[in-house]
């Protein structure tokens, strides 16, 4: 057992009970709070990826922006502090057998995929090299031939969710 | 061996490598140990070092304000410090009734621990960095990320009207703030080239204050504005809200709350100056790291300086008036600074112009930019009010002396 195999057993297991306490918890917030553990516990998995970009481009965005904002509606939104609400509603159980049923489909799919015996490319984990590749990316997300008009397209989405939300929330004159 | 001013961590890691395999220990447990020992030790000598900057500043403070400052306890009150600490940790921890025990809990661990994350990757002499992250700058920002996330669990975990309203208003200021933060953050990393603070450091052969002075100016006032210090201590203006979020907290729990404020103001200056300062750059602190900490010590205390100076000089905004500078001011100003700082740096480059011209350019670009938003800013400024009358004449004691001759009752 190599101490990365440790740390992967670790974070996985931290990650996915986090997870199942999302939906499990009696209070908005502790489950709000579960779930930044959640997400912490993908971004130590990028790193174990050695590519420490996205681990710390997920903590900025997930972690620094949606779980905050997650944390702010829940705060906005709860009438006291101590309300308990009923974890399951009336379709529990058939929520329960999709979700096995999805579960199940992705084990099979994913079960007879040939990477899993392959060894995996070893990147080169020197600052340098890592720089490199930040610019590969870079270069990947705005190159016309490369990933150019999925970039637009994304950010055209983000604009308008941004004067949708100023129309709503703005004031009726 | 290698010699201790010319590499201290190398010399002092192999000088305990080599005590602790003469004591018998495996290699890796030593390397282990050793990692250890180096990630306890940084924000060790972090926060014992906040003692130092709480008397510093409460000196300072007191001087701007013409008055002297703790002086009763060790000769110019040094000790103060020690004494608060005394008071604070032998305070009654009261937990009010209702408050949700994980939050409450939780928020001042991660006030503290936000802010000592950013002292793991920030570069303090030239072979002396915690971890060379090649991810660094934006580490600092995720870190961020935590510092707020503790203030609203603190207001909510309270139970308490007062602080939820403190942590709301807090987070509405700190989130605000940190898109012209991130955005002025990203100028330095686009004159370096990369996001690794040690190599922005180490390519600044001019300083990139002289580069890109608008978006230092920029960077300097949105940190102050995410620290929470005056002018835009809102969240704990203690006439207003009682004391803000952490109202409810009592004895060591409003104490980290107390040091990460001090801390964060400090690292945010040591922030300053490694990406616009030259960092820990000074003649000969290639050869003597040690002197390179010096010179980063000397200008982050310089930095610090300012950063109080701005607390003892300036009133208190309301916060209408932080968040229209923030939205109507800082964000299109940093906006235009990186659209044009990317393209004239770009084409400088390109054009394969020296260092001199690259910095004469970008100056002159950056005060152009800083005096037409300063012209466009001057026409919403209010005008001076018209004047509706002329003063009228005041009764007083100079007398002239006819007016006294023409009504003394008293004389003949």
């Amino acid at each position: 057992m190599t101490p990365l195999q440790i740390v992967f057993l670790i974070v996985t297991v931290a990650t996915l009970i986090s997870a199942v306490m999302v939906v499990s918890a009696r209070r908005m917030l502790h489950a709000a709070l579960w779930l930044i553990l959640s997400l912490l516990g993908i971004a130590v998995l990028f790193v174990t990826l050695e590519t420490s970009f996205f681990a710390i481009v997920q903590v900025m965005v997930y972690v620094g922006a949606i779980a905050i904002l997650i944390v702010f509606a829940v705060m906005l939104t709860r009438r006291d502090i101590q309300d308990r609400d009923k974890v399951t509603n009336r379709g529990a159980w058939a929520a329960a057998l999709a979700a096995l049923g999805v579960a199940g489909g992705l084990v099979g799919a994913l079960t007879g995929w040939q990477a899993f015996a392959s060894i995996r490319p070893e990147l080169a984990a020197d600052s340098a090299a890592e720089g490199t590749r930040i610019a590969q990316l870079g270069m990947a997300l705005v190159s016309p031939d490369a990933y150019a008009i999925p970039f637009e397209v994304a950010s055209v989405l983000l604009i308008g969710a941004l004067i949708g939300a100023i129309y709503v929330a703005g004031e009726r004159k | 061996m290698p010699n201790f001013w010319s590499d201290p961590v190398g010399f002092l890691i192999q000088w305990l490598t080599n005590l602790l395999t003469g004591l018998g220990l495996s290699p890796e447990l030593v390397k282990f140990l050793l990692a250890f020992l180096g990630a306890a030790l940084l924000p060790l000598m972090a926060m014992l070092f906040v003692v130092f900057l709480i008397w510093y500043e409460r000196k300072l403070y007191a001087r701007m304000q013409d008055r002297f400052g703790p002086n009763r306890l060790g000769p110019w009150g040094i000790f103060q410090t020690f004494a608060d600490m005394g008071k604070i940790f032998t305070k009654e921890i009261i937990t009010p009734a209702g408050v949700d025990l994980i939050p409450f809990n939780l928020a001042p661990i991660l006030a503290v621990g936000a802010v000592l994350l950013v002292w793991a990757v920030m570069p303090l002499a030239p072979r002396i960095v915690g971890v060379d992250l090649s991810v660094g700058l934006i580490f600092v920002i995720a870190a961020g990320g935590f510092g707020e996330l503790a203030i609203m669990l603190a207001g909510w975990g309270s139970n308490n009207k007062y602080a939820l309203l403190g942590g709301f208003r807090a987070v509405a200021l700190l989130l605000s703030y940190e898109v012209p933060m991130v955005i002025a953050m990203l100028i330095p990393a686009m004159l370096a080239g990369s996001l690794n603070l040690v190599e922005i450091v180490a390519s600044q052969d001019v300083p990139y204050l002289l580069l890109a002075p608008v978006a230092a100016l920029i960077f300097f006032i949105t940190q102050v504005a995410e620290s929470g210090r005056a002018p835009f201590d809102l969240v704990e203006a203690e006439s207003e809200l009682v004391a803000g979020y952490n109202t409810e907290y009592s004895g060591l729990k409003f104490g980290m709350f107390y040091v990460a404020e001090f801390l964060h103001a400090f690292t945010s200056s040591m922030l300053f100056v490694t990406l616009f300062l030259g960092g820990y750059r000074g003649p000969f602190a290639n050869e003597f790291p040690l002197l390179g900490l010096v010179y980063l010590m000397v200008k982050t205390f310089i930095v610090y300086f300012v950063t109080i100076l701005f607390r003892g000089a300036l009133p208190r905004f309301r916060i209408d008036q932080m968040l229209d500078l923030n939205w109507k001011v800082l964000t299109p100003l940093i906006l235009a600074m990186v659209f044009v700082t990317a393209l004239v740096d770009k084409i400088v480059v390109q054009a394969g112009g020296p260092l001199l011209v690259r910095t004469i350019v970008l100056f002159v670009v950056n005060m152009l930019i800083f005096w037409f938003s300063s012209k466009l800013l001057q026409r919403n400024v209010r005008p001076p009010r018209r004047k509706v009358s002329v003063q009228r004449p005041l009764a007083t004691a100079n007398v002239t002396p006819s007016a006294s001759q023409g009504q003394d009752n008293l004389s003949a």
